[in-house]
C-alpha cells in the first residue's frame, strides 16, 4: 500500500525539501511510522508526547479529516494522498 | 518606532524572527507577536493614546507596526492601510438591559466600521503589516465579512485582492465583496474546506493571506476592541464582556488587551470576566466548555450564523483558557433564539446586528437568566457586524405590518385591526 504524503513548508527541512513523499502504510499511524523511517525527525513534529496527533496539526486522507474518521487508525487506501496541514488558520 | 521584537510559539515557546509565517516550524503551534513591554512603560500613556486618531490606530504602539526597508507608501502617502476602522461607539443599552435584567449594559457597536464588521480592524492591521513585509496581493478565506473587508482595504490601498468564500454564502455578502473588484472565488464546500485550501495556497503563492500566513499580525487587531472598551469606560475594565466566537480569536485578544492595559498600568487591575457565545449549530468551543474537557472536536456547521460557522476553531483552546482564567462562561443558542436576539436588539436599542450579534444577545440573555451575570454587573456585549449583511436570516419573520391602498379609510381600518390584536 503506497500513499503520497503532502509535506507542508515547515516540515520540508526534514524531508530534504521534498513537497511530497511516497511511503507505505495502510493506516495513518503506519504512514507516520514509514515517514519517520525515511525522514527521521518527522514524527516528533506531528505527534505529541503521548503519541497522539498534535492539536495544531490537521491530517487529511484524501479529503477526509482524520478526526472525523478513525484518527491515527484511519485507513489509507492504496494510492491515497495524505495531507499534513498546520491547523492554525482562519477566523 | 516599533516595539515588536519577534514571533513566539504559544505552544512550545520557540521564537522566530518577524516574517509572514503563522505556524511554529517545530510543533505547528500558533505564532504570537512579542512586544518590548518594558520599553513601552511610561512612554505609552493614556494621554499619548488619547492624542491619536479616532481610529484603532490610536493604539499603534500596541499593534504589530513593522518598521523596515520594505515599508511602502500608497498613492496618498500613507504607510497604513486604513479606511478608518475602529474607535466605534460604546453606548449604554438601558432598554435592552431592562428587557433581559441588567442595570448597566453597554453595546460595543462594531456595526459602524467601514464595511460593517469588526473584521475591518484585523484587516487594517494585517494589510499594513503585509505591505511592510513587501506583499502586493491580499488574500483570505472568509465566511463573508472578512472577504468584504479585505476586498475594500485592498482596493483603497492599490493591492490586488484574492478572496475565497463558501459558495453557499448569503447573497448580500457575495455582492458586497464583488463590488470592490477582487478575484472572488466561490468554493464548493464549507468554511473549513475553504480554509484548508487557503492553507495550501499560502504555501504555493506569495500572497498575504490575512488569516493564514499573516495571521499573527491580523489577530492582534482584535485587541483594539478591548482597548476601546476600557478607554471609553473612562480607563476602567467592565465587570463582564460577552463576545461571539467563530475561531475564538476575538475573545482571546480582548482578554489579552485587558491584560496589556493592566500590565502597562493604564487601567486598574480588577476582575473582568470574559464570556463566549456560539450558535448551537456550530458550537465546538462551547461543547468542550460544557464537557469540562480539554479536547475540541471539530463539527460540520449547520446554522444561520454563517459568520460564526467555523467547525474547526483555531483559537478554541485559548478561548477556553481565557474564559476559565477570567471566571467567565460559555453558552450557545438555537437559530430561533438568534433571530429573537437580532429583533430584541433592534427593537430596544435601534441597532441592527447580523446573525453573530443575535448569537451574542441571545447568549447574554441566557447567561443572565442562569445567574452567571448579576443584575448590577457593568456588562459589555460586542456587536460585531451589521444586520444588512444577513437579511436572508430574518426575511421569513419580519415584513410590512399591513398593506393598504393609498386611502385614509383603509389606513384607519388596518390600524384599528392591528391595534385590536
Amino acid at each position: 500500500m503506497t500513499a503520497t504524503v503532502r509535506i507542508p513548508t515547515p516540515l520540508r527541512g526534514v524531508t530534504g525539501g521534498a513537497a511530497t513523499v511516497a511511503v507505505d502504510g495502510s493506516t495513518v499511524g503506519e504512514v507516520v511510522t514509514s515517514l519517520e523511517a525515511a525522514h527521521p525527525g518527522v514524527a516528533e513534529r506531528i505527534l505529541d508526547d503521548s503519541g497522539g496527533v498534535r492539536r495544531f496539526v490537521n491530517v487529511f486522507v484524501d479529503d477526509e479529516d482524520i478526526r472525523f474518521a478513525g484518527g491515527l487508525n484511519t485507513a489509507v487506501p492504496d494510492g491515497a494522498t495524505v495531507s499534513i496541514i498546520p491547523a492554525v488558520a482562519g477566523g | 518606532m516599533t516595539y515588536v521584537q519577534a514571533l513566539q510559539c504559544r505552544e512550545c515557546g520557540r521564537r522566530v524572527d518577524v516574517a509572514a509565517t503563522h505556524a511554529c516550524g517545530f510543533c505547528f503551534g500558533p505564532l504570537e507577536v512579542v512586544y518590548d513591554y518594558d520599553a513601552m512603560r511610561g512612554v505609552v500613556t493614556r494621554e499619548r493614546i488619547a492624542a491619536g486618531p479616532p481610529t484603532l490606530w490610536r493604539y499603534a504602539d500596541l499593534l504589530p507596526v513593522l518598521d523596515g526597508p520594505n515599508n511602502q507608501q500608497d498613492a496618498r502617502g500613507a504607510s497604513r492601510v486604513d479606511l478608518g476602522a475602529g474607535f466605534t461607539p460604546l453606548v449604554p443599552a438601558p432598554r435592552l438591559g431592562q428587557a433581559i435584567g441588567l442595570d448597566d449594559l453597554w453595546l460595543k457597536n462594531d456595526t459602524l466600521n467601514p464595511t460593517g464588521a469588526f473584521k475591518d480592524r484585523v484587516v487594517s492591521v494585517a494589510l499594513t503589516a503585509a505591505r511592510s513585509l513587501g506583499f502586493d496581493t491580499a488574500a483570505c478565506a472568509s465566511t463573508g465579512n472578512l472577504a468584504q473587508s479585505v476586498a475594500a482595504h485592498a482596493a483603497a490601498s492599490g493591492m490586488r485582492a484574492v478572496v475565497l468564500v463558501p459558495s453557499d454564502l448569503e447573497q448580500a455578502k457575495i455582492l458586497a465583496t464583488a463590488v470592490y473588484g477582487p478575484t472572488l472565488v466561490a468554493v464548493k464546500g464549507n468554511y473549513d474546506d475553504v480554509n484548508r485550501l487557503c492553507g495550501e495556497l499560502a504555501d504555493a503563492y506569495g500572497w498575504a493571506f490575512v488569516n493564514v500566513n499573516v495571521r499573527p499580525f491580523y489577530a492582534e487587531g482584535s485587541k483594539t476592541i478591548g482597548f476601546e472598551i476600557a478607554e471609553q469606560l473612562g480607563w476602567r475594565l467592565p465587570d463582564h464582556v460577552v463576545a461571539p466566537m467563530a475561531s475564538g480569536a476575538m475573545l482571546v485578544k480582548i482578554a489579552k488587551a485587558f491584560r496589556e492595559l493592566v500590565d502597562l498600568e493604564l487601567v486598574e487591575d480588577r476582575p473582568c470576566r470574559v464570556s463566549g457565545a456560539q450558535a448551537s449549530g456550530c458550537s465546538p468551543i462551547t461543547a468542550a466548555y460544557k464537557d469540562g474537557g480539554d479536547t475540541i472536536r471539530p463539527v460540520r456547521p449547520d446554522t444561520i450564523a454563517k459568520s460564526l460557522a467555523i467547525g474547526d476553531p483555531a483559537d478554541g483552546y485559548y478561548a477556553l483558557e481565557a474564559v476559565a482564567a477570567s471566571g467567565g462562561a460559555m453558552e450557545d443558542v438555537s437559530d430561533a433564539e438568534i433571530i429573537d436576539g437580532i429583533k430584541l436588539l433592534a427593537s430596544t436599542e435601534g441597532v441592527f446586528g447580523e446573525t453573530a450579534a443575535g448569537v451574542t444577545i441571545a447568549v447574554l440573555r441566557k447567561l443572565v437568566a442562569q445567574g452567571r451575570i448579576a443584575r448590577g454587573d457593568r456588562t459589555v456585549a460586542v456587536i460585531s457586524g451589521n444586520g444588512l449583511k444577513t437579511t436572508d436570516a430574518i426575511a421569513p419573520t419580519v415584513g410590512p405590518t399591513f398593506e393598504i391602498s393609498p386611502n385614509l379609510d383603509d389606513f384607519r381600518t388596518a390600524l384599528s385591526l392591528q391595534e385590536s390584536v
